[in-house]
């Protein structure tokens, strides 16, 4: 497939020795003109690349922190297209930072994957990262979305050993997700030695970059995780910084955004610490 | 949907992958994907032992007081003047209902998988109640996971399980009822992957559970086709049972799926009625297919593809979703399906408790009140066998409270 935004990106950063910060917050939460201001923002404190997520009812795979954000999208009438629609302004802005829908399958198979990938595309997404949909579906959404030449990033976590990684990495494309811990989001900061020997792991089965998620909150943790993975990602951080700062009836305030902003901030000085942390 | 080609047999399902047709699957998060697989390994290794199989049938019959009868009932039949009625009675299993069938299965699988923990998700308390029973019964520690609004009207439910030694998880999350149960048991079981077993009380989720969980409760239609012939030297003109996630229904339905005579047909939860906007929970009457929890179903969501509550006045049929298989066999016409709404169940509930002296859970009387509709206008040498899965006592307090009685 044609080089994306996302390979692009990555290939600069390793140009410039250092791994990539990837934010998470979700669409919609708590409105969409929030989201679209954040988006804007995001690359300018230091996001190299833009997870947002799609919010869904039943989201299994995460913890409260990122629930929550679900329902406070949901509740604001955040919808897949209109998820979409916050990518195509994010477009007229900003034409180089990759964007990432990360989800669940059901809405997407309820609005059709084939629309969805082909509509995805020309708002401008870059890749997809859907929690439920393993190797074992590839026919459902993947494919479709590799020929729509949409990246399909897959998560490896702990459990998948050295015989399943290669059917996990198969049709991976832009970056492998490296879950650091048998979790939700959100849980417990993994232990970054270990986490350093499984990026290796996955490395010596793939030449994508890996970048790193769950669990991580602080610039510092942000540093040590970096030091040996492609990129970082950070979500339920971010995602209860936004919560933080809401009024008592859910609703962003004027301490939303910059209240992001100086987390993601920090978060990037560790990011780009990480590697000189090594040497040092 | 169209309707698929009709197979040589209904019974060949699901196929490698985990389909019936388009339903099934495996769709689940990568963490817990080798444990799925493991489970599957697990599975085919137990049903090829002799020695599980032995041990199982003992259990079945000197602790869960297996064979069920199969029962005349008379009563019914006589009020209702046309076919004659006869019941599974599952609610005369230890724990009353047919849950105690699959857990007693799943806990010797978990034993022999060398898993030490079991957690599990219940609506109504019945599944809740029967892991709790079968993990005190082998000395595992049990969590189950609950919703804050089931655990308030299912109090009794939640006492016998803290008296089996379980610990009950109320889960607030989303309305507080069975689907944010399951959701919170599967991020438990993401969280504690070395040591705990997921013992699912119906058959829906990932692939092999909806094979798994149906397999253990075709108990119930082994014994009851094999009772018809015994006592009345035929097989049933029709079989009856209440679907939520479905598990009473396919164990009963399995066996007969092939005899082309007998006529299947399962009972959604009809709630406030189908044409109320998520007032009901008869996820194959009124939603469309969708992937949740694990499986490729038919589904309760809105526009967005956002899953609905649903409702139903019984916490055991308050289930977006429904067993893969039984979505195929909608689709295929196998098994029709029809909805009650809860003023037709908690009628048949009073009905089968007056005639027939027998407390029928809320929901098997869905299941009964389908019978009071269809019976009285067939032959009287007809028979129709209706699944008893369970017994009423659990649900009292919220029939009392809709006849405006104080208990």
């Amino acid at each position: 497939m044609t080089e994306t935004r996302i390979d692009r990106r990555f290939a600069a950063l390793k140009a410039e020795g250092r791994p990539a910060l990837v934010t998470f917050m979700t669409a919609g939460d708590p409105d969409p003109a929030t989201t679209l201001a954040l988006l804007k923002a995001l690359p300018g404190a230091g996001a190299d690349v833009i997870e947002l997520g799609m919010p869904f009812s039943d989201p299994m795979a995460d913890g409260p922190a990122i629930q929550a954000a679900g329902l406070r999208a949901l509740k604001g009438g955040q919808t897949l297209v209109k998820t979409l629609d916050l990518v195509r302004e994010f477009r007229q802005f900003d034409d180089a930072t990759p964007i990432v829908l990360m989800g669940y399958y059901n809405p997407i198979y309820s609005h059709g994957s084939e629309a969805f990938v082909a509509e995805a595309k020309a708002a401008g997404v870059d890749g997809l990262i859907i929690v439920d949909l393993p190797p074992e579906a590839d026919d459902e959404l993947c494919i479709p979305a590799l020929e729509a030449g949409l990246n399909f990033i897959r998560l490896a976590t702990p459990t998948t050993d050295d015989k399943r990684l290669p059917a996990v990495l198969e049709n991976t494309s832009g970056f492998v997700y490296y879950v650091s811990i048998n979790g939700i989001t959100g849980s417990a900061a993994p232990d970054a030695s270990r986490v350093a020997e499984s990026v290796a792991r996955i490395k010596r089965h793939t030449h994508l970059p890996v970048a790193v998620g769950f669990g991580v909150r602080t610039a510092e943790q942000a540093a040590a995780i970096g030091a040996n993975a492609d990129g970082v990602v950070v979500g339920s951080a971010i995602v209860s910084a936004i919560a933080a700062s809401l009024d008592s009836e859910g609703r962003a305030t004027a301490a939303t955004i910059p209240a992001v902003l100086a987390l993601v901030s920090e978060l990037s000085g560790g990011v780009r610490a990480s590697r000189k942390s090594v040497a040092a | 949907m169209t309707v698929a080609v009709e197979p040589n047999s209904f019974k060949t399902g699901p196929d490698e992958r985990g389909y019936f047709g388009i339903y099934g699957g495996r769709f689940v998060a990568e963490t817990l994907m080798p444990l799925i697989l493991e489970l599957q390994q697990a599975y085919d290794d137990a049903k090829a032992d002799p020695a599980f199989k032995a041990e199982l049938q003992a259990l079945s019959t000197y602790y869960a007081g297996r064979p069920s009868k199969l029962y005349f009932a008379e009563g019914l039949t006589n009020h209702l003047g046309g076919a004659r009625i006869f019941f599974k009675r599952e609610d005369l299993n230890h724990t009353g209902s047919h849950k105690i069938n699959n857990c007693l299965g799943q806990i010797l699988l978990a034993k022999r998988m060398g898993k030490t923990r079991i957690i599990a998700e219940t609506g109504a308390g019945q599944h809740g109640v029967a892991s709790a029973t079968v993990s005190a019964r082998f000395g595992l520690p049990c969590v189950v996971y609950m919703g804050a609004t089931d655990v308030e009207r299912q109090a009794p439910n939640v006492f016998r399980m803290k008296l089996l030694g379980a610990t009950v998880n109320p889960v607030t999350a989303g309305n507080g009822t069975l689907k944010d149960a399951m959701n919170e048991a599967l991020r438990d079981w993401v969280s504690n992957v070395e040591d705990t077993y997921y013992l699912i009380g119906t058959a829906a989720g990932p692939h092999p559970y909806p094979e798994m969980v149906r397999d253990f409760q075709s108990v119930i239609g082994i014994e009851a086709r094999a009772q018809m012939l015994e006592q009345e030297g035929r097989l049933p003109d029709m079989i009856i049972a209440a679907v939520g996630g479905g598990s009473n229904a396919i164990g009963l339905f399995h066996p007969f799926l092939d005899d082309k005579d007998v006529e299947i047909v399962g009972v959604e939860a009809g709630g406030h009625g189908i044409a109320v906007e998520n007032g009901h929970a008869a996820s194959m009457t009124g939603g469309r297919p969708g992937v949740l929890h694990g499986n490729r179903t038919y589904l309760l969501q809105d526009a967005d593809g956002q899953i609905l509550e649903g409702h139903s006045v019984s916490a055991g049929l308050d289930y977006p979703g429904v067993g893969p298989e039984h979505s195929w066999l909608r689709d295929t016409g196998r098994v029709q399906y029809v909805p009650i709404v809860d003023q037709e169940a908690i009628d048949a509930f009073q009905v089968c408790t007056r005639v027939e002296g027998i407390i029928p859970a809320l929901e098997s009387a869905h299941a009964i009140a389908q019978a009071i509709r269809v019976a009285p206008s067939m032959a009287k040498d007809k028979i129709i066998v209706i699944n008893l899965s369970g017994r009423g006592d659990k649900d009292v307090h919220t029939v009392g409270k809709l006849l405006g009685m104080d208990i």
